[in-house]
């Protein structure tokens, strides 16, 4: 460990909850520093967004957000049209950079970082429209995902004695997306170009997809947007199952305030780019600005 | 009805392997130029010229569409300096390799090394034109090359290089044809001693009757053809592979591959420069060298790069096969064949008239007078095989905008990606079926 102190965070953060992360901080940095960086970034809070301000021109899209994501948790960011919550979705994965503000993910800070470096470093999205590739089929789309792709080398793939090295991670990769499409019972569409997936089974693609890249962390931009209530059980249901299994995270942007509430533990309210109020979802039901803002004061 | 299936069934499986697409084009393409020397009157030595042509021909187009592909087709870049990017390759080989004794003088490189040079040239220019317009939107790339090819074209043009360019009239002093090095013990002379190599070969082809320079272009077409085949395999494999799959992802959505870790900008420069690379060396071989070599700034126009747009769009954006369809296909219906049907016309029905202007050919008509119209259309079939492209290009673009063989979604993965490549689990999916068929709108 102590040979990579003035590294960057590694992934497995020690178990030991109260004791700062030794590898956040800058060698020689003093007490209240280990004090400060302890507080900046608690454990288990993978997502940090502290201050986060991005303006369009004159318009102020987000104004100071400053909101946690616990490991683990399945928290839900709520708010009207306009509040400012697809912005900051993409202030933190990079799409916009932040006028001011940081974000930190498992204690470093990505701020600004461009959206690609972001997504390798196990943050990855999905987006409010889905955005699978319509020309390739959907098992090409579940291959596309994963990091580390020895074939991503032109002199690799061509090669003839490097060629077979790759074939070989080529198979494996399709192994694990014939399962992950298994998961989402998406596999009878796998030789089916994306193109022509319902609206439905293009969400559950892109999720699918999403997944192949083996994150710790998911944002998820409306993900029930536009599907039925079938389809919707279903990946609720494969988004808890994730969560116990593989202790992903999760952070949602809905509309729909009872899936809401049902589903998460911890609400976020945006209103006007700033946070409104945040807690279980019993909290934010019972308070009265929420609904204020939400809701237009009715209810 | 069943026997007529069957025999379907039994074609199409032939017919499925690229490769037989390919060969069963270019043997319609020789049969039919055959057929063409054959009615021209031709004997067999000059239809053995006239076949080579448009192989030729359609080699160095297949050749060039190839490297549009895997820009366009593939990541879908929409370079239009091809033209440039060939004329620099052409002109590096040139200035590497003519010798240093001639005007303009070369370098007197050893020909490999001059191919390397012009091949890495060609690379290096299109990074330059990629590397700042590559990280703004499609359209400005557009514009970026299509500057670059001009800017190439015109200082190549112009007379204050002339003493190292040769200016409008060309690099005159090209290398030698390595054939013919190959081939001719003095290979600046077609009638020097032949070498031990060359010696068997012209003896074989005097007793066909046919030339010796007939001869060195034939065996430059062959070689051609065998570059061909070796790009085809080397952008296959690059197209079927992870970084094929990343270049079809921003081709189809920047914003997605980006989102699932994929730095786009180095796949996007990575393939622009391998394309202009190949590009490059197109243009030597075109140009260069060979039977049509001939290294002069109006062999480059902004027209060549829009011919090869046009030829793979007609094989299909996307598919290498389709690629050299249509790069063969655009060479030698489009280009070569309509002046010899023409010829063959004019002398099996002696269509006499000629009229000076369009209205000089359709007034008579109103007389029941067609002869004028025909002559009219005869003479000016250079012309209007242009137009004939543009209408062929709006056709396709409308009916088919996936070319011939429609291949743009062949699948880019170093596997198959098919249905039976899946283990186990196979019973369990009636449910998955009945369970998606719910979602579909």
């Amino acid at each position: 460990m102590s040979d990579r102190s003035d590294g960057p965070a590694d992934a497995d953060l020690p178990d030991d909850v109260d004791a700062p992360d030794p590898e956040t901080l800058e060698p020689g940095a003093d007490d209240s520093a280990v004090e400060e960086a302890a507080k900046r970034v608690p454990r288990g809070v993978p997502l940090r967004v502290e201050g986060l301000r991005k303006e369009f021109g004159g318009i102020t899209a987000v104004d100071g957000a400053t909101f946690s994501v616990e490991q683990g948790s399945l928290t839900g960011l709520i708010g009207p049209n306009g509040a400012g919550k697809s912005t900051t979705f993409n202030c933190i994965t990079g799409v916009h950079e932040p006028t001011d503000g940081t974000v930190h993910f498992r204690g470093e800070d990505i701020t600004g970082d461009r959206p690609h470096a972001i997504a390798n470093r196990g943050l990855v999205r999905t987006f409010q429209i889905a955005r699978e590739l319509d020309e390739m089929t959907v098992l090409e789309n579940m291959m596309l995902a994963p990091g580390g792709q020895r074939g991503e080398s032109i002199t690799r793939s061509v090669l003839p004695g490097l060629r077979s090295d790759v074939v070989g991670q080529e198979t494996e990769l399709r192994e694990d997306a014939w399962e992950t499409l298994e998961f989402f019972e998406i596999d009878h569409l796998a030789e089916e170009y994306a193109g022509n997936l319902s609206g439905g089974q293009r969400k559950l693609l892109e999720l699918a997809r999403a997944l192949m890249t083996e994150p710790d962390m998911m944002l998820l931009d409306e993900p029930f947007a536009g599907v039925n209530p079938t389809l919707e059980e279903k990946l609720l249901d494969r988004i808890h199952a994730l969560r116990e299994q593989e202790d992903l995270t999760f952070l949602l942007v809905e509309h729909d305030m009872d899936l809401i509430m049902e589903n998460c533990e911890h609400v976020i309210v945006m209103h006007q780019g700033r946070v409104l109020d945040e807690g279980t979802p019993e909290k934010i039901k019972a308070n009265e600005e929420v609904i204020e803002a939400y809701l237009g004061g009715e209810v | 009805m069943s026997a007529v299936d069957d025999a379907r069934g039994v074609l199409e499986r032939v017919f499925a392997p690229d490769a037989v697409k390919v060969f069963a084009m270019f043997a319609g393409i020789w049969l039919l130029f055959y057929w063409f020397g054959d009615q021209l009157g031709y004997t067999n030595p000059f239809i053995l010229s006239l076949v080579r042509r448009v192989t030729f021909l359609s080699a160095v187009y297949a050749l060039a569409v190839l490297a549009l592909n895997i820009q366009w087709g593939y990541a879908g870049l929409f370079n239009i300096g091809v033209a440039g990017f060939m004329a620099v390759g052409a002109y590096s080989v040139a200035m590497l390799s003519g010798s240093p004794s001639g005007t303009p003088p070369g370098l007197g490189l050893p020909l490999p090394l001059g191919i390397l040079g012009g091949v890495l040239a060609a690379t290096a220019i299109g990074l330059v034109a990629a590397l700042p317009a590559l990280r703004l939107k499609a359209d400005y790339l557009a514009i970026v090359t299509v500057a670059i090819s001009e800017i190439i074209r015109i200082t190549f043009n112009s007379p204050a290089f002339a003493d190292v360019t040769g200016g409008a009239s060309g690099f005159d002093n090209l290398p030698v044809d390595p054939v013919r090095t190959l081939l001719l013990t003095e290979p600046g002379s077609i009638i020097s001693e032949p070498t031990a190599l060359g010696q068997p070969i012209f003896a074989f082809a005097a007793e066909h009757g046919i030339q010796r320079l007939t001869v060195v272009n034939t065996i430059y077409t062959l070689g051609t053809l065998v570059v061909l085949l070796g790009v085809y395999l080397l952008l296959e494999r690059t197209g079927k592979s992870p970084f094929g799959r990343v270049l079809k992802a921003i081709r189809e959505d920047e914003t997605a591959a980006r989102s699932l870790g994929k730095d786009t900008q180095n796949f996007k420069v990575r393939a622009f420069a391998l394309g202009c690379g190949l590009m490059g060396l197109a243009g030597i071989i075109w140009y260069a060298m060979g039977p049509r070599a001939s290294v002069v700034p109006v062999n480059f126009r902004p027209e060549l790069t829009f011919y090869i747009f046009i030829a793979l769009i007609i094989g299909g954006s996307g598919s290498n096969t389709g690629s050299i369809l249509g790069g063969a296909l655009f060479a030698s219906l489009l280009f070569e064949a309509p002046p010899r049907v023409a010829t063959i016309i004019g002398n099996r029905y002696e269509i006499a008239a000629d009229p000076a202007n369009l209205v000089q050919a359709l007034a008579p008509i109103v007389d029941g007078e067609l002869m004028p119209l025909a002559g009219f259309l005869l003479n000016n079939i250079d012309t209007l095989r242009f137009i004939g492209m543009g209408v062929l290009l709006i056709l396709l673009v409308q009916r088919r905008p996936e070319g011939l063989l429609g291949a743009r979604k062949e699948t880019a993965a170093a596997v198959s990606l098919a249905e039976d490549t899946r283990t186990g689990t196979a019973p369990e999916r009636t449910t998955a079926a009945a369970d998606g068929g719910e979602t579909d709108e």
